[in-house]
């Protein structure tokens, strides 16, 4: 009995040892169906890997980011694909997870060798991912990661790894100058997440300039992503007066912030950057976050015809506004398209020598051109809260 | 002034949770000596099922005017509350029954072990992309989902502090279910039962007790609480995820050693002085400090009185 119970277990753990995990993306894309081979791609396509956060507690990034990626490819081979070849694309949920990420990258890149990886949208994820693009030579562009060391290592610039949107020292200073100069604010308090890289930077960041300004920071308060109760930082935030309060994070625990300093009387505005931008930050914060300010890489209300052009085309396919995620998930896939057309060959160097001399190319989020650091030079927009509504207030140039 | 009371005030929301969940632990450690580690995933359940349960009877927001009415909403919250409860505890009666009741004779720590099998058990178990989708997504998955609000919130505020009816009513239900635990515990057969069990539980089976009942009965009474916990937390923190258990249950055990593990009251005293110390070093020192403090705690009980604040020093005699 004993031996066939030890057996019985044995062939369990063998059993759960071999099981593929298999993480695709949720809804199939309604024109460019996602190729579900685990074999490398057959050599009359081009494969392109997504990291994404499908799930987690930041699902809406990796949602918004995969729908445009697949409108981009989608509308790529419409127009005949890249050098008479279609584009497919293979997305993996890293679940919100840096180990994730990570262990998903390195499945796209080793095994299901794919020309190009796109992902992931936020810092610390894409911190993970970065070695592994460089050290199998295959590029890498972010959408949105804004943390400088991301394509940075110490003062090298990583060899692979690209991103098609600002840095945190210009995000910082956008937030810290509209707070000085337009809000006409002098003490603020920051509360940001201390395990999470994003967070910590555009604090720093967003502090250094304030003070330069001749602000004060009056309180620095942390938490942890995924706790429920700041009241304990709320309540020494509020102890200080001050005149708003900077919360770099992203939106589920800043709308619970939101709502936590509505109920312990703290009346004045938030203020944080492109991490907020969800749809359900609105949801979630009903109306706490009303008077408050962030930072973000485009607005859907831009009457620029390549923007409206998009956001047409996106409502149509998926039946909701774009948000910045959405915006610069396409342009990435679009500057990947763009470099490979103008690659000589589809190898992974010669894809990131295009890359890399993208310069003007007209994305939906602004003006796309990578610098020696392979970051973009973009300018930034302000956009305010009012009865639970996000609104375009003001463009800050770099 | 207003800054340490409001601090204490905050402090004692949250220590209320704390408490009601080292109920569960400190029962289930006295009678079976065992630290059940897949207790706060329990508490886990209980929000989740509250969270199900509310979707399914369709509750409708307090707020909304052409919403539920008074009775309507107090009847809402019940059901959601006492639903939660039953639900986990047959989880407890079927955790103990198949996770712990085969090693009952092995030593001590292969059931904590299981324990810990347990717990991850429940939290990834949880994270899996949802099998069944009508009428509720089960499992949840990774992403947080949010409570729906059970109750209006009504603001207080007295002497600068700044609470609500949320906090009032959790502290109140935190206290009647402390009563009626001891109640249980002391003037009922049951708790006599329990009380031999935790006491000698070969000798016990000889008087006749059904050893094996009174323990299924101790952890389907202590995983109850850990749902009424986890409804109480929810209505005013209600992002809930399937990991938001492990931190909040590892508090609770500290603070079941605060107080005195095997002793009810100590239990309830220990989570609400971890939640007050909790709130009084984040406020007003580094606030990166906050989950430190609870296991600063354990360690200086631990070297100082380790039987806790109201343990009794039992001399062995042989």
């Amino acid at each position: 009995m004993r031996l066939v119970r030890t057996l019985g277990v044995a062939f369990l753990a063998v059993l759960a040892a071999c099981q593929e995990k298999k993480q695709e993306a949720a809804a199939p894309a309604p024109a460019a169906p996602a190729q579900t081979a685990a074999a490398p791609a057959p050599s009359d396509t081009i494969l392109i890997g997504h990291v994404a956060s499908l799930t987690g507690e930041q699902a809406t990034f990796g949602e918004s980011t995969d729908n445009a990626i697949k409108l981009a490819i989608a509308e790529a081979n419409a127009a005949g694909g890249v050098k008479g070849k279609k584009l497919t694309l293979k997305t993996y949920d890293d679940q919100g997870k840096p180990e994730e990420a990570a262990v998903a990258a390195t499945r796209l890149v080793v095994q299901d060798k794919v020309a190009v990886l796109l992902g992931e949208v936020a810092s610390s994820r894409s911190l993970a991912m970065a070695p592994i693009a460089d050290n199998n030579k295959v590029p890498m562009i972010s959408p949105t990661s804004t943390n400088p060391r991301v394509t940075k290592d110490g003062d090298k610039t990583r060899p692979y790894v690209f991103r098609v949107c600002f840095i945190d020292p210009f995000q910082g200073t956008v937030m810290a100058k509209f707070a000085s100069e337009n809000l006409k604010l002098k003490s603020v308090a920051v509360l940001r997440d201390v395990g999470n890289d994003y967070s910590v930077g555009l604090a720093d960041f967003f502090e250094k300039k304030f003070k330069d300004m001749g602000g004060k920071i009056v309180a620095d308060e942390s938490f942890k992503a995924g706790d429920q109760d700041f009241k304990a930082q709320l309540t020494a935030i509020k102890q200080k007066s001050p005149q708003m309060i900077y919360v770099p994070a992203y939106y589920t625990d800043v709308a619970l912030i939101g709502r936590q300093a509505r109920e312990l009387g703290l009346k004045v505005p938030l203020a944080g950057g492109d991490g907020w931008d969800s749809s359900k930050l609105y949801e979630i914060a009903q109306g706490a976050l009303d008077g408050s300010y962030f930072s973000n890489h485009y607005t859907d209300e831009n009457p620029a015809p390549v923007i409206q052009n998009f956001v047409k085309k996106y409502k149509e396919t998926y039946g909701t506004v774009p948000d910045a995620l959405a915006a610069l998930g396409y342009d990435a896939a679009n500057v990947a398209i763009d470099a490979m057309k103008r690659a000589k060959d589809l190898s992974g160097p010669s894809i990131r020598d295009a890359i890399e001399q993208t310069k003007g190319f007209q994305g939906v989020a602004g003006n796309i051109t990578l610098d020696a650091d392979h970051n973009a030079v973009k300018s930034a927009v302000v956009i305010g809260i009012k009865q639970n509504k996000a609104g375009y207030v003001t463009t800050v140039e770099p | 002034m207003t800054e340490f009371l409001q601090h204490f005030v905050n402090g004692l929301s949250v220590g209320t949770i704390y408490a009601l969940i080292a109920l569960g632990y400190t029962m289930v450690y006295g009678v079976l000596k065992l630290i059940n580690f897949a207790h706060g995933d329990v508490y886990m359940v209980g929000a989740f099922s509250g969270y199900y349960l509310a979707q399914v009877i369709g509750v409708g927001s307090p707020y909304d005017p052409n919403g539920p009415g008074g009775l309507e909403i107090f009847l809402n919250a019940s059901l959601v509350t006492l639903g939660a409860m039953m639900i986990c505890a047959v989880l407890g009666y079927a955790i103990e029954r198949f996770a712990y009741r085969p090693l009952r004779q092995r030593p001590r720590l292969t059931s904590l072990i299981t324990a810990i099998g347990v717990s991850f058990l429940l939290e990834y178990g949880f994270q899996l992309a949802p099998v069944i989708r009508r009428p509720i997504q089960f499992p949840p998955g990774p992403s947080p989902r949010f409570f729906p609000t059970l109750l209006a919130r009504v603001p207080y505020e007295f002497l600068g502090v700044n609470t609500s009816n949320y906090d009032l009513i959790g502290l109140g239900v935190a206290f009647a279910l402390m009563l009626g635990l001891q109640w249980i515990v002391y003037r009922t057969r049951f708790g006599t039962a329990m009380r031999a069990v935790s006491f000698d539980p070969q000798v016990s089976g000889l008087m006749g007790i059904p050893v094996n009942r009174i323990i299924s009965g101790t952890f389907m009474l202590g995983s109850a609480l850990a749902a009424a916990a986890g409804i109480i937390n929810a209505v005013s923190r209600p992002k809930i995820d399937p990991l938001f258990g492990l931190v909040s249950g590892l508090k609770a055990f500290v603070a079941a050693v605060l107080g005195g593990i095997g002793s009810v009251p100590g239990a309830m005293v220990g989570g609400l002085v971890l939640g007050a110390a909790e709130e009084f070093v984040a406020g007003y020192t580094d606030s990166s400090y906050r989950d430190a403090i609870a296991f600063t705690v354990l360690i200086l009980v631990l070297l100082v009185r380790p039987t806790g604040i109201f343990g009794r020093v039992t001399a062995e005699k042989v």
